[in-house]
């Protein structure tokens, strides 16, 4: 539960093999300091990551659930966005 | 069924390693108690981490040990009695509360982390683990640190019980410095300016200098590390060499 000394803090990591950091879970923590600390103690343990980003759970803005008709549904019939036409050559690599 | 307790002729080399081996195994097993106990999940892998990563020292430097004593690191940690044992006595002091628990894990790591480092570069058998451990305290330091800082800057009952845990504690800091045989020595101004400084950060006292218990190097212990080997040791004495 969090508590007004304890907030939430969304954990990020970025593993070895990771392009970006990857969101993961959360920790409680008093402030950023201790939430990095809390961040690698619960989620590297077994070498997760390199790199780890934690954020104020309260600084993310979200959609409502609510809105899902509106937001999302409207892009389901338009299968002329996925790139499924192209041939990607391999030298591309990742992308 | 009884197994014969083990004695080791700890002179010079031994010494030095048994000391710094129990030293780690023992706050280990206390860090250990906080398992499922921690204020915060969050806190209590952070606590069970550090056990783990001082177990693991101990373990390596047992290894070392046995080479040189005809033990394996088993007999070494479950088959000595507490006279055996070469520990400070700080280490071996019940938990206490957080604070008390946080502000030992700092006294302690504020001394061991440059001793790993100087270790690790001083041509020393234990070099090698120095070397490991010393990424281990340093993380110890910091974490320690910053917990300590924020219980003496936090609210009137964080500050009293940090405060009273050096209290208690600092009597028992001198131990540190006292010479092992062939060992690097962290100079007692590398010391007082790490705590210092955290202490000064934390708004928290220096307690005044007062007489220095001593004797866990010489294997004169409190009455808490009977206790705590009973617990530690008791399936192996019950059951000789259980595996799992």
């Amino acid at each position: 539960m969090s508590t007004p000394a304890t907030p939430i803090w969304e954990v990020f990591i970025r593993s070895r093999s990771g392009l970006a950091h990857r969101h993961v879970g959360s920790v409680h923590a008093a402030d950023a300091t201790l939430a990095l600390q809390a961040a690698r103690d619960v989620y590297t343990r077994r070498g997760e990551g390199l790199s780890l980003w934690v954020v104020p759970s309260s600084a993310i803005v979200a959609s409502d659930p609510a809105d899902k008709e509106m937001m999302f549904e409207p892009t389901g019939s338009k299968i002329y966005r996925h790139p499924t036409f192209y041939e990607v050559p391999d030298e591309v690599g990742h992308m | 069924m009884v197994t014969t307790s083990i004695t080791v002729d700890d002179t010079g080399f031994l010494r030095l390693v048994l000391a710094r081996a129990d030293d780690a195994l023992v706050l280990g097993h206390r860090l250990s108690e906080w398992c499922g106990h921690a204020p915060i999940l969050e806190e209590d892998l952070s606590l069970a981490n550090i056990a783990l990563d001082l177990i693991g020292q101990a373990r390596s430097l047992y290894a070392l040990a046995g080479a040189a004593s005809g033990h394996d690191e088993d007999q070494l940690a479950y088959l000595r009695d507490d006279r055996q044992y070469r520990n400070l006595l700080m280490l071996e002091q019940p938990n206490g509360d957080f604070a008390c628990t946080i502000a030992r894990l700092f006294l302690y790591s504020a001394y061991i982390d440059p001793y790993w480092r100087m270790l690790a570069t001083s041509g020393s058998e234990l070099a090698p683990v120095a070397a490991k451990a010393a990424k281990e305290s340093a993380y110890h330091l910091r974490h320690s640190a910053e917990w300590l800082i924020r219980l003496g800057d936090g609210t009137a009952e964080s500050h009293r019980r940090a405060q009273d845990a050096l209290e208690r504690l600092f009597p028992w800091t001198g131990e540190m410095f006292e010479p092992l045989p062939d060992d690097v020595a962290v100079p007692v101004a590398v010391w007082d300016a790490q705590v210092d400084a955290v202490l000064a950060e934390a708004t928290l006292a220096r307690p005044a200098p007062k007489w220095q218990q001593t004797g866990g190097r010489a294997g004169r212990h409190s009455e808490h590390l009977g206790h705590l080997l009973a617990e530690m040791q008791h399936l192996q004495r019950a059951f000789p060499g259980a595996t799992w």
